[in-house]
């Protein structure tokens, strides 16, 4: 043993005189170096948009928050982020009403209803769902989505235009609409919430639906009164996953939309754009300027994504409370 | 209230191994009958078959019969879910519902059988917290989270759940493992006040335990590992402690083995 015992009234100097290995020095450097490198290069970049993005709206003479227009190259430039912001919100809350419910079916299923020989393979094509590139998935959506939803837009119009939302203004019109795109990004967020939303799922404790299953609670029952409560944090902080992925998704919406400055109440109508789609649209033929106004929306959905991850991060944190509780 | 147990010839397996072997055994109402035996016995298993909580475990069944007084638990048109709210049952670690508060835990199951009034409800929760003995404690604070109890007391008000719904039988596994002397002395007490209004049926390992609370008393073993657990003996409690008739019962209670 070469440890050095100090007296506890030593003097704090002297703390540096316990032994290290050459190994744990080198690994602790490391992986000190390692988080440290992360931290510069996270600055760099956020200064370097910074900069960039506040050159570009200081230049813009409309509204940049309120301006439908995307004309940077116009003298004076004229830009703004009101339709985009509009069509990434809603086309991601499209493909949430109709994600979240659909994954939540598939995770209880897969534990709770299937036979164990069926839910293995289904959680497994799931998996494979999630690992499809999304160039794939917009190819799909113009090919096969956009002609397929025609009829359904068409009943949505007959039946439900009075909402003002199943509107469609022109009947004949293409569905390469918010709509469609919010119906493709729910198909695209669908793994990723169900494998979250399973796997919480799975780790509800045994022990609690036996509380349940013991009161004579039906199979439903036990999901609503001991796996649900117990799960429901995880699942929000699934949805917020997705939603993430909703938030940012690029190719698959800029290959469906027809994209156009028109901010319209009308989910059905082809018009609108997305933060991704109008970058992945606007970037091959813009100047330097144009580039930097494209980094300034840019930033915006970077703020809109930052939001959604704390907010889905307080709500785990609340979680902690309850898994603590009954430890 | 209470009903006769009445089990014949009963088997139970996990898949293709059986866990219990051939178990017949009648069990009186209003009585405390204690199940005793070293691990892996079978003693839980077979508690678990008595409201068909076995077959919930992935591959678990049942051969035999277990009769409710005429009923038979396993006759092809009973609705295990409807035996579950005949038979009650307290696990080995308390769980109550962690995201409810004490109030909804023991209206829990009523709710679940359709007691909506509030009226009714207050009742009955009142009732049930009194005789799990915790109502005193908690009267004051019925509205926050039953998670917060210590684990004696979330014991008692797992019981108080248990017994809100007036079930015929009363499960208890292992129900004061986890708790220390103070708490189990309470749920013993509270055995001996409920063995008045339900049949119960106790496993535990502390023999002593099974000494003061019971009425009779089932010993369990095996006769080596992977296999099946038999009954040995079921016998007056007085007597398995002092006299058994099975050589195996002596040598488990002076502590020979297991």
């Amino acid at each position: 043993m070469t440890t050095i015992e100090t007296p506890p009234a030593a003097a704090p100097p002297r703390k540096a005189a316990t032994v290290t290995r050459p190994g744990d020095r080198v690994f602790a450097n490391l992986s000190r170096g390692s988080g440290i490198l992360l931290l510069v290069v996270m600055a760099a970049i956020a200064v370097f948009l910074t900069v960039r993005a506040v050159h570009a709206i200081s230049k813009d003479h409309g509204n940049f928050l309120t301006t439908f227009e995307w004309t940077p190259s116009l003298n004076p430039p004229v830009f703004g982020i009101a339709v985009l912001a509009y069509g990434t919100v809603i086309s991601s809350i499209i493909a949430m009403i109709i994600a979240v419910p659909i994954a939540l079916g598939i995770a209880l299923f897969i534990t709770h209803y299937a036979p164990r020989r069926l839910g293995g393979p289904i959680a497994y094509v799931i998996d494979l769902l999630a690992a499809v590139p999304s160039i794939v998935y917009g190819l799909w959506g113009a090919l096969f989505l956009v002609p397929h939803l025609r009829g359904l837009n068409l009943w949505l119009d007959d039946y439900l235009s009075w909402t003002l939302i199943f509107h469609k203004s022109d009947p004949n019109s293409a569905p390469r609409s918010l709509f469609t795109v919010g119906i493709l990004l729910a198909i695209m967020i669908l793994p990723i919430i169900t494998n979250v939303s399973r796997e919480v799922i799975n780790q509800v404790p045994k022990m609690h639906q036996e509380a349940a299953l013991a009161l004579g609670a039906t199979r439903w029952e036990v999901i609503r009164l001991s796996v649900l409560p117990f799960a429901r944090s995880g699942i929000i902080s699934a949805s917020m996953l997705g939603l993430g992925r909703a938030l940012g998704e690029t190719m698959a919406v800029a290959t469906v939309l027809s994209a156009s400055p028109v901010l319209s109440a009308h989910i059905l109508d082809p018009v609108g754009g997305t933060f991704s789609q109008n970058i992945v649209a606007k970037f091959g033929e813009a100047d330097e300027f144009g580039r930097d106004a494209l980094i300034a929306s840019g930033l915006v959905l970077f703020v809109i994504t930052l939001l959604v991850n704390g907010t889905a991060r307080l709500i785990i944190a609340r979680r902690k409370e309850y898994s603590g509780a009954n430890a | 209230m209470a009903k006769r147990i009445d089990v014949s010839g009963l088997s139970a397996f996990y898949g293709n191994h059986r866990a219990i072997d051939d178990i017949s055994m009648t069990v009186e109402p209003r009585s405390v009958t204690a199940f005793i035996g070293p691990s892996g016995c079978g003693k839980s298993t077979f508690l678990r078959t008595l409201n068909r909580m076995h077959e919930v475990t992935p591959g678990g069944r049942v051969e035999g019969k277990v009769m409710l007084d005429d009923e038979n638990l396993y006759g092809s048109s009973v609705d295990p879910v409807t035996v579950r709210r005949t038979v009650g049952m307290v696990f080995q670690r308390p769980n109550p519902f962690p995201t409810m508060s004490i109030y909804d835990n023991v209206a829990a199951g009523l709710k679940l059988n359709g007691v909506r009034k509030k009226g009714e409800l207050d009742a009955i929760v009142e009732k049930s917290l009194k005789g799990a003995n915790l109502w005193n404690e908690v009267k004051d604070r019925l509205n926050k989270p039953g998670s917060g109890l210590s684990g004696g007391q979330q014991q008692r008000l797992c019981i108080a759940r248990a017994i809100a719904v007036e079930p015929q039988v009363l499960l208890m596994d292992e129900p004061c493992s986890a708790l220390d002397p103070i708490s189990t002395l309470a749920i013993e007490d509270l055995i001996g006040e409920l063995k008045t209004r339900f049949t119960i049926v106790i496993v535990t390992h502390n023999m002593q335990q099974a000494a003061r609370v019971s009425d009779r008393t089932a010993f369990f073993n095996l006769a080596g590992v992977g296999q099946p657990g038999k009954l040995i003996e079921i016998d007056d409690t007085e007597r398995i402690f002092s006299n058994p008739s099975v050589q195996a019962t002596e040598d488990y209670i002076s502590g020979r083995f297991g």
